[in-house]
């Protein structure tokens, strides 16, 4: 089985967001980026595959922030072949950009599966691996928690919701979205990316040239101001601690 | 073009869904706007009874054996074909798991833009414009678009409405053979060691319990509180929880009398499964965290130091 996994680089929300001097947009230049989550349970997944019934895992990504640190990550757990496409990224890549620059570099290849994360959190005009799948006139499934192999075909388990799944059986070459792998990331040490690193081998090649494409115009970018934000209670543990045991015994919520 | 506002139905098991009665709430005052009608688009195999009681002027149904079972690659080529024959100035489909799937294949197909996360839209002349929820709740996004554009929505952005009787026009679906997905079961949800919709007080935890061995820390104050505990998705994806105490969106949607929110962001996928709760109470030391804009109360404290702090003040008043 061969298998592609995209792999994008996306802000690290624990960071505080500031935007652009137009409002438009996050300001790009001074975030931390970091491998969509995402991502990290695909390439997982991916891994798991290869663990079951060997092939191929070709990760791909953009030359975005730390590009290079998620594909040596990814070659350190076992991929097998790391592409890094380049150009001129630093502006932000819609997802139907992304989606058209994918499918440039796909055309190149010959694969079974892309397996991709579910969604980013700046999906703006929607979720990369679908509009992919639909450019391409692929197969596709989203919001997958499994993805095994089953004969020449995929059995792919789709969570629908409250604990619901439907289990589907693709035949490929076909795209789906991972929610969450079958196992945790597998973890590998710093010492062993760094030592990927020096091994080097990322093949390099110019991203395809695409429109932009994505049709949207972002007019403003802000933080929600809730009308009802929390009452907040502070940052002393115990001081706070004090304020919650009232607020739940005049609400009856603590019987005492 | 037409000024026609498309929604797309949503139904498992004979049952409308909740997001797609949203979705005709929103379909409404858009196409008052826009001078067109609510159209629902049906597609399923024998289910066309599903329109009658539907809050739409009209209803186009399409129906095949392919489309009898959530098959994407059927349901992409058939909304696609539609969008395209009859061209409607918005379609709104419900950011659920069928509506991920569908909503960017649809695009992609048809080169129709797409705004996501949406909460909010009005129409601008040919212009709509889009509120959408994005870095995880923490942003929002004002967009324009050109008409004829697919829009997702996030569950709760409008009221539900129904009890409308459309006409029905039956359309003939595109050709579905070649199909290369097959739909094998439905599987139902497995009843758990708990079920988190019945309790009156859940000690939630997320990412920030940093670890299987923290749970014992929010259970020592659930003990305490005669509660249980319940968490975000990543906790249960990551095993330190079973499956069945996951909030949310792709978890249970709960409502109990307390919700302590401990070490959550409060993504719109989470908050989904428990903005209703009586009371919130949020624990996190990001003060921008979206959580607090649901939550009636907040602290920034560290949850390491104000769980167990909560803990023994519990206990000190209980005993
Ligand atoms: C299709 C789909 C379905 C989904 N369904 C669900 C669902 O059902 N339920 C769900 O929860 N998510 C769901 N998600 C995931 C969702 O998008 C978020 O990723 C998730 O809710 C984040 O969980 P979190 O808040 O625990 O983690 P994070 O967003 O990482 O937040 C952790 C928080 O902990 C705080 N923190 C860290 N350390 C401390 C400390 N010591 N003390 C206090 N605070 C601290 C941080 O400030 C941060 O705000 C879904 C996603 C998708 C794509
Ligand atoms: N429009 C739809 N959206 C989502 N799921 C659907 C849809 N149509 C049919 N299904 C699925 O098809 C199966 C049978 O649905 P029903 O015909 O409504 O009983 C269920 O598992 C549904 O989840």
């Amino acid at each position: 089985m061969k298998t592609l996994v995209p792999l994008k680089q996306t802000v690290d929300l624990v960071e505080e967001l500031e935007l652009n001097d137009d409002g438009t947009d996050v300001e790009r230049e001074y975030l931390t980026f970091k491998l969509n989550e995402w991502d990290e349970q695909a390439l997982e997944e991916a891994l798991l595959i290869k663990d079951a019934v060997g092939g191929e895992v070709t990760v791909v990504a953009l030359d975005e922030p730390d590009a290079d640190q998620s594909l040596y990550g990814a070659r350190a757990k076992g991929a097998d072949r790391a592409v890094k496409l380049t150009g001129d990224f630093a502006a932000g890549v819609s997802s139907h950009a992304r989606a058209a620059i994918l499918a440039g570099f796909l055309e190149s290849q010959s694969f079974d599966l892309v397996l991709i994360g579910v969604q980013t959190p700046e999906d703006l005009d929607g979720q990369t691996g679908v509009i992919l799948a639909g450019m391409l006139g692929l197969p596709h499934a989203s919001v997958a928690v499994a993805v095994e192999p089953d004969g020449d075909a995929l059995k792919v388990t789709q969570e629908m919701g409250a604990g619901v799944t439907h289990q589907l059986r693709i035949v490929g070459p076909a795209v789906v979205g991972v929610q969450a792998a079958r196992a945790a990331p597998r973890y590998v040490p710093i010492s062993r990316i760094r030592a990927a690193m020096q091994e080097g081998g990322l093949e390099q090649q110019p991203a395809a040239e695409v429109e932009a494409v994505s049709g949207l115009t972002v007019r403003r970018m802000y933080a929600p101001q809730s009308s009802s934000h929390a009452e907040m209670l502070g940052a002393d543990a115990d001081a706070a601690a004090a304020r919650i045991i009232e607020i739940i015994r005049e609400r009856g919520v603590l019987k005492v | 073009m037409s000024n026609d506002i498309f929604v797309l139905v949503e139904h498992h098991g004979g049952a409308i869904s909740e997001t797609t009665n949203e979705l005709f709430g929103m379909a409404r005052g858009l196409a008052e706007a826009s001078g067109g009608a609510v159209v629902g688009c049906l597609l399923g195999s024998g289910a066309s009874s599903l329109a009658e009681g539907l809050a739409a002027d009209a209803v186009l149904s399409v129906q095949a054996p392919e489309l009898a079972a959530f098959v994407p690659e059927a349901y992409a080529a058939t909304l696609a074909a539609l969008v395209a024959e009859r061209d409607p100035r918005v379609l709104l489909i419900a950011n659920t798991t069928v509506g991920m799937d569908v909503a960017g294949a649809v695009s992609g197909r048809t080169g129709r833009p797409l705004v996501a996360y949406c909460s909010a839209i009005t129409v601008e002349g040919d212009t709509l414009v889009v509120t959408s929820q994005v870095y995880g709740g923490k942003l929002n996004a004002e967009v324009q678009t050109a008409s004829g554009a697919i829009v997702s929505v996030v569950g709760g952005s409008a009221p539900a409405a129904s009890g409308g009787s459309p006409t029905v026009e039956t359309v003939a679906p595109p050709d579905l053979s070649g199909l290369r997905t097959t739909f094998v079961a439905r599987v139902e949800a497995q009843s758990g060691d708990v079920d988190i919709t019945g309790e009156e007080i859940l000690v939630s935890v997320g990412r920030g319990i940093g670890g299987e061995d923290n749970i014992e820390l929010a259970q020592e104050l659930a003990d305490a509180l005669g509660a249980t505990v319940s968490a975000s998705r990543p906790v249960t994806d990551a095993g330190w929880l079973p499956k069945s105490r996951q909030v949310g969106k792709s978890g249970r949607k709960v409502k109990p009398k307390l919700y302590l929110a401990c070490g959550i962001s409060g993504a719109p996928e989470h908050l989904e499964g428990m903005s209703d709760a009586e009371l919130i109470i949020a624990i996190n030391t990001d003060e921008k965290a979206p959580i607090f804009d649901v939550a009636h109360y907040g602290a920034t404290a560290d949850l390491f130091d104000l769980l167990p702090a909560l803990t023994d003040q519990v206990r000190a008043v209980s005993t």
